[in-house]
This record gives C-alpha cells, structure tokens and sequence, in this order.
C-alpha cells in the first residue's frame, strides 16, 4: 500500500515538471513573437515595460536559460501579469477559485446524486423503456454543448418562467457575504444570512444542473453496471434468502458494494467538471477560472491563458492522485495489481 | 493462470467479435446512430444545390422567428439560420474528419514506433502522451490555438496536439497484446523482417479498435471544434460554423431560435456518434454488453 502511494507521490513532480515544459514551449517558441505575448501588442513601444518583462523572464538569454528562469519564477508563485487585469496572474486566479470551486462541488452533488438513482432505476428495470430512457438522458449529457445548454435553460427558466435568477452569482443589489471559505452559500450560511444564502442557492441551480449533467451519464451508467453485477452475488442471494424485503436487499446490501467503483469516477468526472466549468461559467457570467480562461482567451491575454492551462493541469494531476489513493485505500485489489 | 489460457483468452477477444457480428442483430442505436451520422454527411456534400438560400445572403427579415419560410428564422444580418446549419455541417464535419485522420495517423504512428521498439524510446513518447493527457482537452487546445493565432487552421493543429495521445496509446497498448500472439511469433521464427511483421501481421489486428475509437471521437471533435469558435478562437464571422453561430445566438439571449438551429445540429452529431460508438463498444466487448 505505502509502496503504491510513494510511487504515485514520486512520480507526480515528474508529470507538473511536465506540464510546466509544455507550457513553457507554447508560450516561448509557438508565438512568432514571445514578448508581445509577454507585456502584450501595445505595450511593445514601450520601453520601460519591455526592460522590465526581459530582465523578468530573461528573454534575452538563450532558451534553456529562459527554461531555468520560467521554473524558478513559477517556484515562487509568479504566474506572469495579465495584460487585461493588469495584476499578477497568480492573484488573480487564487481570488477566482471559490467561484468555480463551488460550482464543480454543486454540480458534482447534482451529477453523483442523481446519477446514482438513475442507474440504479436503470439497473432494477434493466432492458425495459425506463432502462433507455434513462439512456437517452445520460447520453445526451455528454453530447450536449454545455454552451448551448446554458444558453437555453437560461432562456426558458430565467427569460420566459422567470422561476430562476439570471447570469452571475448574487443578484446585483446584493453583497457578498462576509469572506470565509468564498462559497458563497457557505458564507452566507455561517453569517445567519438566509436570505443571501437563498439568493446564492438559486443562482447556483443552472450553472450546476447544466455543468453536472455532463458528467451524469458516466456515473449513472457505472452504477448501473455495478450495481447489475452485485445483484447476482452470493452474498446478496443470502441476504433475500433470509427473507429481507427487496428494499432492504438492494439499499443496505446491493448499493453498498455497488458503490465503490463509483468513487474512481467522481475523480475522473471532477477533472470534466473543471474542463466544462470553462464553458459554463462563460455562460452565466459566473466570475470563477473558467470565464477567467475565456475572457484571457478571446482578448488573447497570453499570460493568463497559460496561468490557467498550467493551474487546471497542476489540479487535474492532483485530483487523479487523490483518487487513485482513495481507490486504493477502498480496494485492496488495485494495488496488488 | 497459465500462459496457454491468457493466450487462449487474447484469441477469444480478437477473434470472436467478427464472427458474432454477422450472427447478432444490430441494435437499434446503432441504426440510428448511422442513420443521422449518413443524413448529415449527405447535406454537407449537396447542401449548395437544394439550400433555400446562400449561407451569407441576407433575406428581407431580420431576427424574425420560425416560419414556413424560414424554419430556424432568420438572424441579426437577415441571414436564414436553417441553411446556415445546413452549410455549418460542411465546415464541422470537414474540421473532425481532417482532425481525427490527422490525429490518428500521428497517434498510430507514434504508438506503433512506441509499442514496436520499446525501450527509451517508449518511455519518452509515453511520457510526452501522459503529459498532454494531463490537461483537459479544451484548455490546451485554447492556449495553443491562442498562441498560433485564432482561425479554423489554427485551431485543426491545436485539436491534432491535443488529441494524438489517445490513439498513440491506444495503438500501443494493441500491439503490446497482439505481438505476443502465436502467428507473430510464427512470423518471426520464419524470419520476417520488423517492416514487413509491422506491416503484415501487428497492425492489421490492432487497428480495429482505432477505428472504434475514432468513430466514437466523432461527436468529442465535434464539440471541441465548436467550443473553440464559441469562445473566438475557432471559425470567424461571417462563416456558417455551429460554434461562432451559437456564439452570435448568445448576444441575441431574446432571439432564441439564432442558436437553436446549430446547438440542435451540435447535438445531433454527437449524440449519432456517442449512440454509434456505445453500440461498437457493445458489440466487441463482452462485459459491457447489456445482459
């Protein structure tokens, strides 16, 4: 076990040194000019500016130089400056990470929750309609644009019903709630501020709908599977001869050891969830890393773009170690393999 | 486990899926997975002989909603949202077949040279492959595409980089089974030069889950090709790509059926081809068909 751990830990620097080398080789040798995607086209002329980004990043030197240089200004947490905000890339993105993060978290509670009742329905009435319908519903989550998606449920349930709030995370007249954690609805919850805490809730319900369904037919359609092969189990078969009601079979016997492989893909779908969450903010004006990525990319704000690249990298890689850690700790059989 | 049974076991895999296809029904996804992937290949090669309208030509009306003329209405510039659609699967389609023959063929390339010659040279391309598969698809797709310079060509390369990983390990890990097989073996007792082992007896066994693969990466290029353009990177105006339309839908949030028209056909698209690769998958795994 500690040995499969220590593997996984050994070889994590390995892989962010990795991507640090990609990203180093996008934004220095891709670009036909790597300083104007430095201090950005209209700061060229300017004198000052330009002394002060290559004595910065070395651009004078050669490119293995340039390579040290880069590693050790990212060591110190120095992401570059965007040329669109005109601050530190880095504090930029630290200050965004709440909003996506209580996005993905409220998406990943949709998707896993709802996920795990439609395979099981699906798994119970496997091969009748309500098995393909619930089908047809997983699918068209990972075939839908999560763009587009967004777009129409903020028409129909925001512009025509009006039951839900618009774009953004708190109605406009209201204040955020006092920081702690940067969930708002956590915030909000702990300042005995229901009202805020409401808002928030509701604002939070379509970006999270919209960005958990893309994940939702990957977990429904493994706990349908998994929880197919638990049912013909000897331990469950033992459990219905005992004369347990079918509810009792399923929930406390079945479920419980459907469950496990399911922990692997909230790993995975955290790292869709991320990868969605680019799209979706953008959407509904969500101010997270995600309508961060977006904006930096449509005003080519070059130094922000790799900032994200390299932060949604470094968290991807982390969060597949985590799981695979769990995974482990849960089944013995992966880490004999 | 013996090394008879694992042997017996890799035949089993490799060989049986053809001969159940001929003697199992088709199932109905995968009919209609064909079906929608044909119709739309169809309009992108004939659209320009039967559209009602020219793909940039503005009618009389501008944003007006679905009528009988107009069955997608029209947008801001008085343009016929439907043929645009119909022309957008002209681009579409054409950026995901360039994208994934071009991928693959890279990716199959790297992972035949990776899976052949094994050693150092393995390890580097794999850990080259590991470190593109660490980022999600879109946001390295973005930093490159924006680093070249946003345009459908542009963009095309930054899809291939993203995506070759996938077949290179794929191809890999394919090869890795059926070099062990016994006609290699056989192969290589008789002598066959590497080229001709290459040629002749590894690669047509391995490609057919490259060709599962691909189809099921269809609908995902498709996507990704969109989301590119919806952000600004991928297609300009005035071109007819389903991504920059929604795009254009999503400044006229009222005007709904602007967007509709190209999300429908996104959907489409992708949906045919998630239907078509779950079917495939079905088909030639055991353990994931339905019982």
């Amino acid at each position: 076990m500690t040995r499969f751990v220590m593997r996984r830990l050994l070889l994590m620097p390995v892989l962010l040194l990795g991507i640090v080398t990609l990203t180093f080789v996008v934004s220095r040798t891709v670009p036909a000019d790597p300083l104007a995607s430095i201090v950005g086209e209209r700061q060229l002329h300017n004198e000052q500016v330009v002394a002060a980004a290559k004595a910065r990043w070395g651009l004078d030197k050669s490119l293995p130089e340039q390579y040290v240089i880069y590693v050790t200004n990212l060591l110190h947490g120095d992401l570059g400056t965007s040329f669109r905000t005109k601050s530190p890339v880095a504090e930029d993105l630290l200050r965004r990470l709440p909003a996506t993060l209580e996005l993905t978290l409220a998406a990943m509670l949709f998707a896993v929750s709802v996920g795990v009742v439609l395979g099981m329905i699906a798994a119970l009435k496997r091969d009748t309609w309500v098995d393909h319908v619930a089908r047809l519903i997983a699918l068209i989550g990972s075939s839908v644009p999560v763009f587009w998606a967004g777009l129409i449920a903020l028409f129909i349930f925001y512009g025509k019903l009006g039951i839900l709030p618009g774009p953004g995370r708190l109605d406009p007249q209201r204040n955020p709630p006092p920081h702690l954690t940067g969930l708002y609805t956590f915030d909000a919850l702990v300042a005995l501020d229901f009202p805020l805490f409401w808002d928030a809730l509701k604002h939070l319900v379509l970006p999270s709908v919209v960005l958990g369904w893309l994940v939702l037919g990957i977990i429904s359609r493994l706990v349908r599977a998994s929880l197919i092969e638990v049912l013909s189990q000897d331990y469950v078969r033992t459990a219905r001869a005992k004369g347990l009601t079918e509810t009792r079979v399923i929930v406390t016997h079945a479920l419980r050891g459907a469950l496990i492989p399911v922990l692997t893909i909230i790993g995975l779908s955290f790292a869709s969830l991320i990868a969605g969450a680019v799209l979706t903010e953008s959407i509904f004006a969500w101010p997270g890393i995600g309508s961060y990525a977006v904006e930096a990319a449509r005003t080519l704000d070059f130094p922000a773009i790799m900032g994200v690249s390299l932060f949604v990298g470094a968290a991807y890689i982390v969060t597949n170690l985590v799981t695979d850690v769990a995974y482990a700790l849960v089944d013995p059989r992966v880490r004999l393999s | 486990m013996t090394v008879d049974t694992t042997l017996a076991e890799e035949h089993s895999r490799h060989w049986f899926p053809a001969l159940r296809l001929r003697s199992r029904r088709v199932p109905v996804p995968v009919l209609v997975g064909t079906a929608v992937l044909a119709l739309w290949v169809v309009v992108a090669l004939t659209v320009q002989w039967w559209a009602p309208f020219g793909p940039l030509e503005p009618t009389s009306t501008r944003l007006s909603g679905p009528s009988l003329t107009h069955p997608f209405g029209t947008d801001a510039l008085g343009r016929d949202v439907f043929t645009r659609t119909l022309y957008g699967a002209k681009i579409s389609l054409r950026i995901a077949v360039i994208v994934i023959a071009a991928s693959a063929g890279l990716g199959c390339l790297i992972g035949a040279v990776a899976g052949f010659f094994r050693g150092w040279v393995d390890e580097v391309l794999m850990r080259i492959s590991d470190i593109t598969l660490a980022f999600p698809p879109i946001v390295l797709a973005m930093a490159i595409t924006a680093a070249l310079g946003p345009g459908i060509g542009n963009a095309m390369i930054a899809m291939i980089i993203v995506w070759w990983p996938v077949y290179a390990r794929l191809l890999r890990g394919q090869i890795l089974v059926v070099r062990e097989q016994d006609h290699v073996l056989a192969a290589v007792a008789m002598g066959a030069s590497p080229r001709r082992l290459m040629a002749r007896h590894i690669l047509p066994l391995s490609m057919s889950s490259v060709l599962v693969n691909a189809t099921m990466d269809f609908g995902q290029v498709v996507l990704l090709a969109a989301s590119l353009s919806f952000i600004g990177l991928g297609a300009v105006p005035p071109e007819p790509e389903w991504g920059a339309m929604i795009r254009d839908g999503a400044a006229r949030f009222y005007h709904w059926w602007v967007a509709a028209g190209p999300g429908l056909a996104i959907l489409s698209v992708a949906l045919a081809s998630n239907f078509l690769g779950d079917g495939i998958r079905d088909f030639l795994d055991p353990s994931s068909r339905r019982r």
